[in-house]
């Protein structure tokens, strides 16, 4: 294919370079420095999309960010797919595959397209409401056929084979667009000394200037723009940052800077290489220079391909030596719409004619295009577009001076290009982003960024301001005001000069009438990426939505991946007129994070696959491994589940373990229990009022069990606390809630009691904790150390400091299964050998290791609880059968002691827990099962409690299960259902959660 | 994201080192058997969730673990003051806007 529109000099593009490119499997020619965009246009590619709603065939609008139609699907690959790339923002590479998103069967012949042209009645705004919520059930059905017809890209089916990453980033001055003004502010602070960072969407700085013609001291744009750069990288302290987007202005100026590395260079980053970096910046100063987008105008058939904004055409002209057409027609209410048509000529083709909305034209730039020969019409406007998939003509007629109705007969004129320009809108996103409402200024005809509490500084376009020298100077007092804010000393830039221009004054124009009304002309499109029409934002004003935040949300106006960054001022000066009001009264909708889309990619950065979330291991992991056990995520932290033999199945190995600890002895590793030292002169004290229980008795050497209850009075953490000297103890904690129970310490230590003296710190990783438990527990214990362990010298409760193989130890005399056992604490970093130590030891009692299931199911044979499966904030001790656990003669009145209380709390009838042992034996009720009194009652059945805990026992030969019963503790012996849903029912009695060694025999021998 | 000045660590932050543990000066009741249900429930559960100026009880948590007030406005995110616990706002809602004639604050 030859590329037709390219010119033979001239642009930024390097013609030796040629790069090859696909679009819907055709293969393509461009050029080194093309964007995908510019090369398609190049080649003549008039259709890049089928529209949303109505599958109209669209082209290329715009050269920027702004663009809603070429919205193309990239990656050679499965792995590679990305959606939602903007053509004019792709820069082209060798080997690039792209194909447009919609369309059925191709964009060029659409089968879809045959129900947009039945007209606008059949997709009124809010269609997808009034049509498809009814029946509800079937919406997802019309979902998934509405987006297989509409199509906006897709997700790639396989993993991202690229690296992200991401940096975090301080600066002084963080200056956002590298187009004159922002050239100028850095320039000016890094002279100053401040340590700046510059960023810009585009491959290169340079902003507008890149796309213009305008000289800048006698020379080129460009070579300013070249000097200033290079100047600005001997600047140790300044960093630019080309294709790099400043997505999000987040609060207290931070920014997020989406900078794509590799993107520009190939299908998936070269070998070693990083595909994006997410910059997360503070910045003391922001200086805005974001410029500003060319607002469209909104006539008939608007979306026809070869319809464009006019500063799009220059720059594809100027930067890309494109020309997207042959026959050009200019409509503008303003100066700088004329610039297209100058450049069109200068490119040796035919401008038909610039069509000025105002009635008198008379700035510089129309005064050139006069001299020039080009003909101007004015006080008249293009009011339709002949063409379906290309311009052919236009229909030009008078307007009054008002712009508000046809007054002259329609001329026809043939062209194949439409450029327009409605004025320029200032790119306020970003200030839009922290909160500040924008304001509306008449003489800029729109909306400038408004009152902000960041430190920030605007210059350039974004403040209406679009006369280069002006943007420069702009540009030059936001540098020395950020000098000033940040106590440097203020610098001086000799700024370069340029031609001044007469500018007069712009046309408020948005909307173009038709001979018609609005609701019967051709479509004359809004926004062209969500298909709303003019006529689509008059009915859902007639409708009787006023706000622009529902005339949004019922036409889709501004909804696209592009936010509207061309429509939303039009579908508001729409929208006021239709209300009868101005736009400042009708009011803006405001922008969101991110400014352009970006790959979750960069999102995550390297905090995905193994890096997805830190991950805890206790000293022992390593054996653990060895041993082939299976893992559970208890918070970060990584615990053995169980460790099957081979051949085992789960409930064989349970089986196992559970028989090896009740008939011998078994070995746990919980050392990812929370561990917090507690000291100081009033420590005692503190626990009492932390704990529902008494502390002011436990003596040195002794350990007890505690509840922790919230001001509520429900139990949310629970442990056993040492007493290690009389102002020293050591508490532990649930192995999820150790982080929070410290916190909790600690808020209430520093807030409310600071009088007390106390204090905390987590031990949790200094310590390795190796539970043996069993009837042969002591003796193994004694053959590794030299201390006696006999029920004598060391009782239930009691923990000694001793030696294990050779190795000081904490040994606790503690049970969680309800058997002799012994938690040896050591120092961690000791904590793998003495754990092979005891390993070596046990073989001769078959010690078995075993995992946090087997864990649970112990505990539940002894009806001990586990803080967060059987309590859920909504249970106090009492409810637990816990009322051993709550001492009301402490003094202090204790947290939880008055939420306990409260007349709900003691009320009758209160969920409490039971035990639950089912009819059949062998029967499992499932955890979180619904108990009913009455299973064959009418429905809605009342529930009367459910299962928190469930297991079956091989220790017992039964199931066992733990779980709540209103006024529970009271129905002892009562039967209670559980129906399940397959409809079978589980009957269960209730009794005591105790099912094993009642009497607690077993852990005192 | 939020750049908080830790009063005890006397630097500038980021906010993924705080924990915001709510409003702030709510005094835990110094005789709760004292308080009906009504008084106790008000103290559990009852928070303001102003328009404006709000002061919150924060602890840099990844930081020096201490706990600090500060005032905060809800509406811009403005850091207005950062103060030590015990001590007393001296950004009020008063302070900045006008009270009515009522003499309600607005």
């Amino acid at each position: 294919m030859t590329q037709r529109n390219r010119l033979t000099s001239g642009g930024r593009i390097d013609r030796s370079t040629s790069l090859t490119f696909t679009y819907n499997g055709k293969s393509y020619q461009g050029y080194k420095g093309d964007t995908l965009a510019s090369a398609m246009l190049a080649n003549g590619i008039d259709v890049v999309a089928r529209s949303f709603k109505y599958s109209r065939p669209r082209g290329i609008v715009a050269a920027g960010a702004e663009e809603p139609n070429a919205v193309l699907q990239l990656g050679a690959t499965e792995a590679t797919q990305v959606p939602n790339v903007r053509a004019t923002q792709q820069e082209l590479f060798d080997g690039l595959v792209s194909s447009a998103t919609n369309g059925w069967p191709s964009v060029d012949t659409d089968v879809m397209g045959m129900i947009g042209k039945l007209g606008g009645k059949m997709m009124p705004p809010g269609f997808y409401y009034k049509t498809f919520m009814f029946p509800e059930s079937s919406w997802e059905t019309y979902e998934s056929m509405i987006r297989k017809a509409a199509g906006m890209g897709r997700a790639p089916r396989e993993t991202d084979p690229d690296t992200y990453d991401s940096i975090n980033q301080h600066c002084d001055v963080m200056v956002v667009g590298a187009g004159p003004a922002g050239l100028a502010a850095a320039l000016t602070a890094a002279r100053g000394g401040a340590r700046v960072i510059i960023a810009d969407e585009q491959n290169e700085l340079g902003g507008s200037l890149l796309n213009s013609v305008a000289l800048l001291d006698g020379k080129p744009a460009a070579d300013w723009v070249h000097d200033v750069v290079q100047e600005l990288g001997t600047f140790e302290d300044v960093t630019l940052l080309p294709r790099s987007t400043v997505n999000g202005y987040h609060d207290h100026n931070f920014l997020t800077i989406h900078e794509r590395q590799t993107d520009h260079l190939a299908d998936s980053a070269p070998a070693k290489m990083v595909r994006q970096r997410m910059h997360r910046v503070r910045a003391k100063w922001v200086v805005l220079a974001t410029g500003a987008h060319e607002r469209p105008l909104v006539y008939a058939n608007n979306d026809v391909p070869g319809c464009m904004i006019t500063g799009a055409v220059s720059a594809y002209i100027n930067r890309y030596g494109v020309v997207p057409g042959n026959d050009l027609v200019v409509m503008t209410t303003n100066d700088y719409g004329y610039q297209a048509a100058l450049d069109w000529a200068d490119a040796g083709r035919n401008v038909v004619a610039i069509v000025d909305t105002r009635s008198v034209a008379n700035g510089d730039r129309v005064e050139a295009a006069r001299q020039r020969g080009i003909n101007v019409i004015t006080g008249s406007a293009v009011i339709e577009v002949q063409g379906s998939k290309r311009v052919t003509g236009v229909s030009v007629a008078a307007l009054n001076s008002s712009g508000t109705q046809i007054v002259g007969s329609v001329t026809k004129l043939k062209a194949d290009t439409v450029a327009t320009s409605g004025g320029w809108s200032p790119v306020i996103h970003l200030s839009c982003h922290t909160g500040s409402r924008p304001v509306w200024s008449d003489s800029v005809v729109g909306f400038l960024p408004g009152p902000t509490v960041q430190r920030q500084l605007t210059a350039g376009g974004i403040n209406g301001q679009y006369e280069t020298a002006i943007a420069l100077q702009e540009g030059l007092d936001a540098g020395q005001q950020a000098l000033v804010k940040l106590g440097l000393a203020v610098v001086n830039v000799i700024l370069p000069k340029t031609k001044a221009l007469h500018v007069a004054a712009p046309m408020s124009l948005f909307h173009i009438p038709h001979l018609k009304p609005t609701s019967q002309a051709p479509k004359q499109f809004v926004d062209y990426q969500t298909d709303v029409t003019a006529a689509g934002i008059e009915i859902a004003c007639r409708e009787g939505f006023e706000a622009i935040e529902h005339v949004k949300r019922y036409t889709a106006m501004g909804f696209g991946t592009d936010q509207g960054k061309l429509g939303n001022i039009n579908g508001m000066a729409v929208a006021a007129k239709a209300l009868n009001k101005t736009i400042p009264e009708t009011g803006t909708t405001v922008f969101r994070p991110n400014y352009t889309p970006i790959a979750f990619g960069a999102i995550i950065g390297r905090h995905c696959g193994a890096l997805f979330e830190p991950e805890r291991y206790t000293a022992m992991h390593k054996w653990h491994v060895e041993q082939g056990a299976l893992f559970e995520d208890v918070g970060q932290w990584k615990r053995p589940w169980y460790f099957p033999k081979a051949g085992e199945t789960m409930q064989q190995t349970l089986n196992r373990e559970c028989l090896a600890v009740r008939n011998s002895v078994g070995i746990l590793d919980a050392s990812t229990l929370g561990k917090i030292d507690i000291q100081g002169k009033d420590a005692r004290e503190f626990l009492g009022r932390v704990y529902s229980n008494a502390w002011a008795k436990l003596a040195v050497g002794k350990c007890r069990y505690g509840l922790m209850c919230g001001e509520d009075g429900m139990v949310f953490d629970d442990g056993v606390t040492a007493c290690l000297g009389e102002n020293h103890f050591l508490m532990t904690t649930t192995t999820g809630g150790a982080a929070h129970v410290y916190e909790w310490l600690e808020i209430y230590h520093q807030t409310e009691w600071p009088e007390l003296e106390v204090y905390f710190n987590t031990v949790t990783d200094h310590w390795s904790t190796a539970t043996i438990t069993g009837p042969n527990s002591r003796k193994l214990l004694a053959e590794l150390t030299e201390s006696d362990v006999t029920n004598d010298d060391f009782r239930f409760m009691d923990w000694k400091q001793i030696t294990v193989a050779g190795v000081p130890a904490r040994v606790f005399r503690i049970s969680f299964t309800g058997e002799l056992s012994f938690e040896i604490n050591v120092q961690a970093n000791y904590g793998m050998y003495v754990w092979e130590k005891l390993i070596e030891a046990g073989k001769k009692y078959d010690l078995t290791p075993y995992g946090t299931e087997t864990m649970h199911i112990l505990r539940a044979e002894k009806g001990f609880i586990i803080a967060g499966q059987d309590t859920d904030g909504s249970v106090h001790p009492y409810d637990l059968g816990m009322g051993w656990c709550v001492s009301n003669q402490k003094p202090f009145s204790y947290i939880g002691k008055r939420g306990m209380n409260r007349s709900d709390c003691t009320r009758e009838n209160r969920k409490q827990l039971v035990g639950l042992k089912t009819k059949d034996p062998k029967q499992v009720i499932p955890e979180g099962s619904a108990a009913v009194l009455n299973p064959n009652a009418p429905k809605p059945l009342s529930i009367e409690g459910h299962i928190s805990s469930s297991y079956w026992s091989e220790s017992l030969g039964h199931s066992i299960a733990m779980g709540f019963i209103k006024g529970g503790l009271d129905k002892m012996g009562d039967t209670v259902y559980y129906p399940m849903a397959d409809g079978t029912v589980i009957e269960a009695e209730i009794c005591s959660p105790i099912f094993f060694d009642p009497k607690g025999e077993r852990q005192n021998v | 994201m939020l750049h908080i000045y830790c009063p005890h660590c006397a630097e500038y932050r980021e906010e993924e080192e705080f924990h915001c543990a709510g409003q702030a000066h709510i005094a835990r009741p110094l005789d709760p058997e004292a308080c009906s249900d009504e008084e106790w429930g008000e103290y559990l559960f009852f928070r303001k969730n102003p328009r404006g100026l709000h002061h919150e009880l924060w602890v840099h948590a990844a930081g020096c673990r201490k706990f600090f007030n500060l005032t905060r406005d809800t509406q811009s995110y403005e850091i207005k003051e950062v103060y030590m616990i015990g001590e007393q706002p001296s950004v009020v809602a008063g302070s900045v806007q006008q009270t009515t004639a009522s003499g309600a604050k607005s």
